[in-house]
């Protein structure tokens, strides 16, 4: 276990004016469990990756002292065992390296120059501590998100490290993934852990005590979780944080749907959608919900005209042919879709483009396509990024802008795919107040979603999409159990 | 796309146990001598000791087939080409089809041709075939001193190209979604080409430095020397199978030269 020391520590990356974390003083003891929070922007990930000795000293400057065990975590000798810090990140695709799972938690132990006879056993005990279930030469590309998740958490404690960094872990996982992790992160009591993440409900169990950036600098609240909510809660809510105990009022529709807007008859896709049958009205929100690979985001590809059933059929707006069949232009007119991954749709270099490409394709006169521009701007607070660069938004700002360019063409029905998944809590209320206020106005939406508030806040109507096929009969496996 | 690049061989093989190193070096050391001349009896020769071999490889003739059919699209752009293109036009005049003139000359040119693309490629393809290509990047550091920046950097970033064509259909139906086709337009439909290749690359660039990270996370890249969890070893048979690749592409080179067919490519 690790004792870490933070003194005035400050971090301002090459090229950036502003600092991204400045003046912490922390002293964390041993066998500390520190849930880390802040709002979006405060300098958790920046602090996480100095801890993990990631920021190299020609990519920014620092200011004051960061000690592991009294030394810095740059300079350290990774031969030492139990020294060192290591990190596990959000996306588990891109933190597996090896085809097999075994030789990925191998990886780091080669790395560190860790015997040849001593790296099996070692992998071996990793991959019990998390409840990884199957045999080491398992592919990697057949894990699911959280498997992959659990496999990077035993590459990480195949290390043995004093000290183990969390950064966001849950974030990129279904709830089902999500629940995984943290009943591997549960068993685990012999490193000093920093875990940050949004969810602060489902993380209070595996943490002892909360720290809170403040954005401008400093640590602005350092205690037990009860005391740090109790003195800091409302103000940490809004500024975005999942405080457990603040619930929002939904927002069901008040009247009665309106006249159908789309209706799908038994619609499959070979291997990724059963056939399913349902309809969305106009002044109202549709949920689907159901489990991984039960074809939710297939069905929204359907329903948005932009993959074609296999069989079934789908038809809406009076139009004798399926939406797949429409004209791009035609489709944006009629149905806005939104990606569960906005980057996916961005197809300019400023934010104000962005907007004004859907009313050009239906071939808007200038001065409207402006009014368009600079109404969407303004509602959905992206005015003052209107000339960034759409790959350069935060997670927040890319989904209100995904959101934004779907309205730009004024489509009657919304599809929307995990619309506030990875949100923080000001960009969900956010999210939510637009789509009632959407839903008021006449406009059908679908939503394929995990999210269970969601669920709760604003859908009319429920449809749970079947039990997903299982790609594979073995039992998931307790943590820290023996094969 | 890794589909295309497992390997498909009995593991238990003679030559497909060896070290992936030797079989790459055998592969090499045995087919590149034969770019040297352009007669047809050299490669024809040297295709047949390949596909002899290919049972010790413990490949079937049908698997290699389905492997290695783009070779046949290969082989017959070949012959249009030198049907079109051929300047020797001597020899017996077999057909005419138009202005050109099929005669045996062109005819023997191109069967020279393809025989040569055959005989350098099948034992390419043989090596990935029989090859996983863990084993390869591990050879590579271990036997052949490859870095392993290099190998193992390699070998992440190849986990990384499956993601790229689910990423491509995503990205195409974004566009679709966001009002943008080309229509019968083909140069809309090159624009659209260009800009949704644009995307992917920089996602692919995103997605490589954040793996870049976690690799470095975990020490990958330090001063620090490597050990190997999996250890390759290049054992006499492995010296066996490059010299014997060697020996025979010498023989075969002597046989045509001692018969005289031998015509060097300068």
């Amino acid at each position: 276990m690790s004792e870490v020391v933070l003194r005035g520590f400050g971090w301002r990356h090459a090229g950036r004016r502003a600092w991204a974390v400045r003046d912490v003083d922390l002293h964390i003891a041993h066998g500390e469990r520190v849930l880390l929070l802040g709002p979006s922007g405060a300098g958790k990930s920046t602090l996480l990756a100095a801890l993990a000795g990631l920021l190299a000293e020609d990519s920014g400057e620092a200011a004051g002292t960061i000690e592991i065990d009294g030394s810095d975590p740059r300079a350290r000798d990774h031969r030492d065992p139990g020294q060192g810090a290591g990190i596990v990140f959000q996306d588990p695709q891109t933190q597996l390296v090896m085809a097999r799972s075994g030789d990925d938690v191998a990886f780091g132990l080669e790395n560190r120059g860790v015997p040849a006879a001593q790296i099996w056993p070692r992998v071996s005990d990793a991959l019990d501590r998390v409840g990884f279930p199957y045999p080491i030469t398992r592919s990697t590309a057949a894990l699911s998100g959280g498997e992959a998740q659990r496999l990077a958490l035993a590459g990480v404690l195949a290390l043995r490290p004093g000290l183990l960094l969390l950064d966001e872990p849950t974030a990129n996982l279904d709830p089902a993934g999500a629940a995984l992790i943290r009943e591997s992160l549960s068993a685990l009591r012999e490193q000093t852990t920093i875990l940050v993440e949004h969810r602060v409900a489902e993380a209070l169990p595996l943490v002892d005590r909360v720290v809170v950036l403040e954005p401008g600098g400093g640590v602005r609240a350092d205690g037990a979780p009860e005391l740090v909510f109790a003195a800091y809660g409302d103000r940490l809510a809004d500024e975005g944080v999942w405080v457990p105990g603040f619930t929002i009022p939904p927002l069901k529709s008040a009247r009665t749907p309106g006249p159908g807007l789309i209706r799908a008859e038994q619609v499959a896709v070979e291997q990724r959608l059963a056939p399913v049958s349902l309809g969305v009205g106009a002044g109202e929100v549709l949920a689907v919900t159901g489990p991984n690979g039960a074809g939710k985001s297939t069905l929204a590809l359907v329903l948005g005209g932009l993959l074609a059933p296999t069989a079934g059929r789908v038809c809406g707006f009076g139009d004798d042919r399926p939406p797949h069949r429409w004209r791009a232009a035609t489709l944006t007119g009629r149905i806005g879709s939104v990606f569960q991954n906005p980057e996916h749709q961005f197809v300019t270099a400023r934010v104000a483009d962005e907007l004004a490409v859907g009313p050009r394709r239906l071939g808007k006169p200038a001065a409207e396509v402006e009014r368009i521009v600079a109404d969407l701007l303004e509602r959905l607070r992206l005015a003052h990024l209107a000339a960034a660069n759409p790959y350069t938004l935060s997670g927040g700002e890319a989904r209100r802008l995904s959101v934004a360019t779907a309205l730009a063409t004024a489509p009657r029905l919304l599809v929307l795919d995990e619309p506030t998944f990875g949100q923080d809590r000001r960009t969900w209320i956010e999210l939510v107040t637009l789509l009632a206020t959407l839903r008021d106005d006449g406009h059908g939406i679908l939503a394929v979603t995990h999210d269970d508030d969601f669920v709760q806040a604003l859908a009319d109507r429920t449809h749970a999409l079947g039990t997903a096929r299982l790609r594979d009969p073995l039992p998931h496996r307790r943590p820290g159990g023996r094969p | 796309m890794t589909l295309a690049l497992e390997p498909i061989a009995d593991p238990s093989a003679p030559l497909a146990r060896r070290n992936p190193v030797a079989k790459l070096a055998a592969a090499l050391v045995f087919s590149l001598p034969l770019i040297a001349t352009l007669d047809p009896v050299t490669p024809a020769i040297a295709l047949a000791i390949e596909l002899a071999a290919i049972p010790f490889f413990g490949v079937r003739y049908a698997t290699l087939l389905r492997r290695a059919w783009p070779l046949l699209i290969g082989a017959f752009g070949l012959l249009i080409t030198m049907v079109l293109f051929a300047a020797d036009r001597s020899g017996t005049l077999l057909l005419e089809l138009g202005p050109f003139d099929v005669t045996t000359s062109v005819l023997t040119a191109a069967l020279g041709l393809i025989l040569r693309l055959f005989a350098v490629a099948v034992p390419g393809v043989l090596v990935f075939a029989t090859t996983d290509p863990t084993d390869l990047a591990d050879a590579l550091v271990q036997n052949a001193k490859a870095p392993a920046r290099f190998a193992i950097g390699a070998l992440a970033a190849f986990r990384l190209l499956p993601l790229l064509g689910a990423e491509w259909q995503m990205l195409t139906l974004a566009r679709r979604a966001r009002g943008i086709d080309a229509g019968r337009n083909p140069i809309t439909a090159l624009r659209l080409f260009v800009s949704t290749a644009f995307a992917l690359l920089v996602g692919a660039l995103r997605r490589g430095g954040r793996l870049a990270v976690a690799m470095d996370a975990r020490g990958f890249d330090s001063a620090q020397p490597r050990t190997y969890a999996r250890k390759q070893v290049f054992r006499p048979a492995d010296t066996a199978l490059v010299v014997g690749a060697a020996a025979l592409s010498t023989l075969t080179l002597a046989f045509t030269v001692a018969l005289g067919l031998f015509r060097p490519i300068i």
